[in-house]
């Protein structure tokens, strides 16, 4: 009954199973070829950003470019155009981002039930890094990103990516440089599935529309807070 | 799982179901599309063999001190916050299941698509404890909602076409909760924005949610899932409980172990670049998604597997369904026909492996197959399917030593391969005397004309879609004796 009791049974199971390897060999010593790839191919860095913009844009996430100081009035531009009432902000989102546009902005908590969440339109949050070769950002939970959940519930998440110091070539590059202890969300494009008839269609329970803007300039002047 | 499949061995199963016109359209229509994307999306990577080889090595080298990765698994978990419990076999992983719902008061779970509860048949045992689980991957809602059972690992309801499912929305959305809109068409689009608004209010909801992972890292304690709709993200981070039932054979050694698997999967498995949304976390985060984590390591016959040194290579097995989508097999006979959660070649080793050779149907399932090889080709962790496969018809015809629920046992012959042992065991005496050999191929030669053209008794249905060899005019090493191959 206990799982105690089940946990050494299973363990036991496991070693009479294994009874064929040498008892001396310890766990890392069966050997794993990594003579894959780091990176697949030679890129500049405006090319992975160039790669980053046709990955994203292949999955049915829309992309912008821009720089650091037209960063605000593009993000006003994209909120005002659909008409958008309120927009959830993570702690940590520079406060310039948002400067020029009139929306009520309302600001992440643990108090904001997922009902309240359904009430907002859109979440503009940064991201911790951008990976080229796959069209995907990754949010650690960190500043500007705010807890994982104001990325899912409205229907439009708006995410900035910084050029210059966020984006990664390949899946590898990415693993390096994240911290498994956060909690992360790799998204690719909005809510798809292939569930009927083998083929893809965007949009399910995720947001339905994912904008990605790529802002060139100091990463300093838009770096959020810690 | 809605139903329990029924224990009808593969050949009479598939006898039916390759009858059916609409199943077997909508499975070529589906597994063919696939397949061209999947070849795209896999030649990008021109290191894809490396990244195959190092995906298979890491399995083996977990699998090879597995309770070493289990317990670092388990104390990295614990100190992160979760609860590691161990289940032995189905019954206890839904037992526990069960009482951890209990204990929160709640009568409703969300559920992101797990093959590890599909295998131990969850949501029937929530049931009986008056708990509705609810599926909201899909595919998964279609087969809950059709009282239907899957018939493919990535795609459970694969065997539905567009039109099907219309029907069975509008027919059934209503007895679930928020009922399907009346003028529902068949568009794709339209059918996942009905699932959209049938599935929202539960997410909002619900506050125990339960899913199965990926991939477990034992380094780190952190859990990984892999999906596309974003039913995972609800089903992990909105309930205020959350409890991952998963099989001990999901782990991996480290963090870094991550950036060959998420290459190779959803390449492999929706043929995308990268699927649209990955979850990771470990333990639990504060303020951030749930506030109670358990996790619920399954064995259910996979210790039994792993005792088996050429079958345990199936533990490898990342739920890609590429081996599916391109065995013709498959395609024509339909998922239903492996009466398990795992159909496809795949199912044909692991069924018979997890359940032991328990009945008919699991003695059937390594014949389920031409032995074409297409199946290894694409396996992503180069698991040799035909060879398991070989291994376990071995088991079946001749019997022998195998493990059942971790206790080593000697299995009869089946009974159905009496002929087919009497006949290898001949050939194979024939093979070692080549004098009787070289006379019973002259009376072969000699008595050529009165070869029938179809076997008798038990070889009879071997002949129903094939004719018998022609036996030559003379045995070839007459041949070679009298001519020297033609030179004399």
């Amino acid at each position: 009954m206990s799982t105690n009791t089940s946990r050494e049974r299973v363990l036991a199971r496991i070693r009479r199973a294994l009874s064929d390897v040498p008892r001396h060999e310890r766990p890392g010593d069966h050997p794993v070829p990594r003579d894959y790839l780091l990176t697949h191919g030679e890129r500049t860095p405006q090319e992975s950003v160039t790669l980053l913009a046709e990955n994203l844009a292949d999955y049915r996430a829309t992309v912008h470019r821009t720089d650091a100081a037209r960063l605000p009035a593009l993000l006003a531009e994209l909120l005002d155009r659909r008409g958008h009432r309120r927009a959830v902000v993570p702690h940590g989102l520079p406060q310039g981002w948002l400067a020029q546009t009139s929306i009520e902005l309302v600001p992440d908590s643990p108090l904001l039930t997922p009902r309240e969440l359904d009430a907002v339109d859109c979440v503009v949050t940064g991201c911790a890094l951008a990976i080229a070769e796959t069209g995907t950002l990754v949010l650690d939970a960190g500043p500007g990103q705010g807890r994982r959940r104001i990325t899912l519930v409205p229907d439009h998440h708006l995410c900035v990516v910084r050029t210059a110091d966020q984006i990664v070539d390949s899946v590898p590059q990415a693993l390096r440089r994240l911290d498994p202890s956060r909690p992360l969300t790799w998204i690719s494009g909005p809510s798809a599935t292939s569930d009927i008839e083998l083929e893809r269609v965007e949009g399910v329970h995720g947001p339905r529309d994912l904008e990605v803007i790529l802002v060139d300039g100091d990463p300093q002047a838009l770096t959020p807070p810690a | 799982m809605s139903g329990t499949y029924p224990g009808t061995p593969f050949p009479q199963a598939a006898a039916v179901s390759t009858g059916d016109r609409t199943l077997r359209a909508n499975l070529r229509h589906a597994t063919h599309t696939i397949r061209a994307k999947r070849a795209r999306a896999v030649a990008e990577l021109e290191d894809w063999d490396r990244l195959r080889a190092a995906g298979a090595a890491i399995k083996d080298r977990t699998l090879r001190h597995l309770d070493h990765y289990l317990v670092q698994l388990e104390e990295n978990v614990t100190r992160a916050g979760g609860t590691v419990h161990w289940a032995a076999d189905a019954a206890e992983a839904n037992r526990i299941v069960t009482e951890l719902v209990q204990a929160t008061g709640e009568t409703e779970v969300v559920k992101v698509k797990s093959m590890a509860t599909q295998e131990t048949g969850l949501n029937a045992a929530l049931a009986q404890a008056g708990i509705r689980a609810y599926e909201t991957d899909l595919a998964e809602l279609i087969v809950q909602l059709a009282d239907d059972l899957p018939s493919h690992i990535l795609v459970p309801a694969i065997h539905r076409s567009r039109a099907e499912i219309r029907d069975i929305f509008r027919d059934r959305m209503a007895d679930w909760g928020r009922p399907a809109p009346d003028d529902l068409t068949d568009r794709p689009a339209d059918l996942a924005e009905a699932a959209r608004v049938h599935l929202r209010d539960k997410f909002l909801g619900c506050t125990v949610g339960v899913s199965g992972a990926n991939f477990m890292i034992a380094e780190t304690g952190t859990l990984v899932v892999v999906e596309s709709e974003g039913n995972g993200r609800m089903c992990l981070t909105l309930p205020d409980t959350l409890i991952s039932v998963v099989g001990i054979e999901k782990t991996v050694p480290a963090w870094k172990d991550l950036e060959v698997y998420l290459q190779l999967l959803p390449r492999s498995s929706t043929a995308e670049r990268m699927n649209p949304y990955t979850s990771m976390w470990t333990g639990t985060t504060d303020e951030d998604g749930p506030r109670s984590f358990h996790l619920v390591l399954l064995d259910n016959g996979r210790t039994d597997t792993l005792a088996d040194h050429v079958g345990r290579q199936a533990l490898r097995c990342i739920r890609c369904s590429a081996c599916l989508n391109v065995c013709p097999v498959y395609e024509r006979a339909g998922g239903h026909a492996y009466g398990s959660p795992y159909p496809g070649p795949i199912g044909a080793i692991l069924t018979p492996q997890l359940r032991g050779l328990a009945s008919p149907l699991e003695e059937s399932l390594p014949f389920a197959s031409s032995l074409c090889g297409a199946c290894y080709d694409v396996c992503p962790v180069a698991i040799d399917i035909p060879e398991v496969l070989v291994h376990l018809r071995e088991r079946v015809a001749e019997g022998g030593e195998t493990t059942v629920r971790g206790t080593r046992t000697v299995i009869k012959p089946a009974r159905k391969h009496t002929a087919e042992r009497i006949a290898m065991r001949a050939t194979g005496w024939a093979l070692n005397h080549p004098a009787a050999l070289l006379k019973a191929q002259r009376l072969a030669a000699r008595s050529r004309r009165f070869h029938p053209r179809r076997l008798p008794g038990p070889g009879r249905a071997w002949t129903d879609t094939r004719d018998l060899p022609a036996v030559p005019a003379e045995p070839f090493r007459d041949w070679w004796t009298r001519t020297h191959g033609g030179t004399a």
